[in-house]
């Protein structure tokens, strides 16, 4: 009995190198990309151990030059290879990019990008021309999502973007975008 | 900006027109459909900054009557070529002629000696020329990132990863099993004969027990099992019913894969 309870109140001591080796291991294994909050619970540990033991990770990567690096995207942390290999990783895993997006689907996921929630019209009044089929095209490919109905006449239907997005878009979180108002400088 | 429109035609050719030399020649194709590529502009704004930078003009002083002009001709290339103009752009002519002919206008003089600034007839048109830009420029962000996360690759592909979170299917992606389904019966069925139909209580009594029986039911096998139409709705319906009721969940193991209904 006695036992039972040290064991639950007990700390985990760890030395920060085997920290270090755990949450490597951990976000090996995660299938999708792992975040402090849920490295930390599952460790019990501080979120700033686990934030150190990242950065310890993520410079002892950089320090070798690995084939390997040690990103935040989607609001967790993932294992991924090194975009100078991607030839090479390519090859091995015999697949070819993905279809890129046309030039019409980029700017109808930029307009949802940054005007979420958004509805159709909202979208035509910006890029002045109809988007439904780039709209099926990013539903399709999961990079948008239904956010319900607009409390307006009738009840338009808001578009935002998924989590997918953030992933495909190597993005921590959408305020990682920079911001519209940045491409007003670039413009002129 | 590829400034060729292409077009090939049913004999096997192909139709180049340059835009900008007003040539046209005959080049030798390989299909026999009647295809269109309608360079690469994305809308009308994207079409019109394009002219606008073209002309070297100032976007804060448009030579609307010059744009203007090169807008109409190249609409009425899109028209020679048989290409179907989108109405989309064909309102942006009207708006463009609108502003041209306000600009020829003499001023109303009462309204002159009143308000000193009068507002530009093109001003909207730049606003929102500059609001499109914006986005475009956004547009252009999106586009490099992709192709430098395309670069990297996490462990193992997560898209076929069996042990991957559940998606949530959607009702789009419920709509888009069942229109699978309804298409393949168009062309069986080409009598009804009269028969017992079941009822949408009796249906949805059916789908439960079955999901109570064996925990889960994959929808597509579902669905494949309904000898008419009407049933077939009928079980769409039944299925929506019970998701709407919530003590079934609606779950993908993988984009595009079957739907399978499960007890929550």
């Amino acid at each position: 009995m006695d036992l039972e309870v040290l064991e639950v109140s007990e700390k985990p001591s760890r030395t920060p190198t085997e920290l270090v080796a755990i949450v490597e291991a951990l976000i090996f294994v995660a299938d999708e990309p792992i975040s402090t909050r849920v490295l930390a619970e599952v460790l019990e540990e501080e979120r700033d151990s686990i934030q150190a033991a990242i950065e310890q990770l993520q410079s002892e990567y950089e320090g070798r030059d690995s084939g390997l690096q040690i990103r935040e995207i989607a609001g967790g942390w993932q294992l991924g290879t090194r975009t100078e290999y991607h030839e090479e990783v390519r090859k091995f895993l015999k697949t070819r990019p993905n279809a890129k997006l046309s030039l019409a689907s980029l700017e109808t996921l930029a307009v949802i990008a940054y005007k979420q929630p958004v509805t159709v019209p909202e979208i035509l009044e910006i890029r002045g021309v109809q988007s439904a089929s780039a709209i099926k095209t990013l539903l399709d490919r999961r990079l948008i999502v239904a956010k319900g109905r607009k409390e307006a006449v009738g009840r338009p239907m808001q578009y935002g973007t998924s989590k997918d997005f953030l992933v495909q878009f190597g993005l921590k979180d959408l305020s990682e975008l920079p911001s519209i108002e940045d491409f007003e400088d670039l413009v002129n | 900006m590829p400034l060729t429109e292409t077009i090939l035609t049913e004999k096997d050719e192909q139709f180049s027109f340059d835009f900008h030399k007003e040539t046209a020649e005959i080049m030798s194709g390989g299909t026999d459909e009647l295809k269109i590529k309608l360079g690469e502009f994305a809308g009308p704004l994207d079409l019109l900054l394009y002219l606008i930078r073209q002309e070297q003009a100032d976007i804060f002083d448009i030579p609307i009557a010059r744009i203007t002009e090169k807008y109409l001709e190249y609409i009425r290339l899109m028209k020679r070529l048989d290409i179907a103009v989108a109405a989309d752009f064909l309102v942006m002519a009207a708006t463009l002629i609108e502003i041209k002919s306000k600009m020829l206008l003499p001023r109303d003089p009462a309204l002159a000696a009143d308000d000193e600034e009068m507002e530009d007839p093109r001003q909207e048109l730049v606003d929102r020329l500059l609001e499109y830009e914006k986005f475009k420029s956004a547009a252009g962000m999106l586009h490099e990132r992709s192709t430098i996360e395309a670069a990297i690759f996490p462990r193992g592909p997560i898209e076929s990863d069996e042990n991957n979170a559940e998606i949530d299917a959607s009702v789009f992606d419920l709509l888009t099993v069942f229109q699978k389904i309804v298409a393949r019966h168009v062309d069986e069925v080409k009598m009804e004969i009269q028969r017992e139909e079941i009822s949408l209580a009796d249906m949805i009594k059916n789908l439960k027990a079955r999901i109570f029986e064996f925990g889960e039911v994959n929808l597509l096998e579902f669905f494949e099992e309904m000898h008419s139409r009407r049933e077939l709705v009928t079980a769409f319906i039944a299925v929506l019913e019970i998701v709407r009721a919530e003590t079934v969940k609606l779950l993908q193991n993988k984009t595009f894969g079957d739907i399978i209904l499960r007890k929550v």
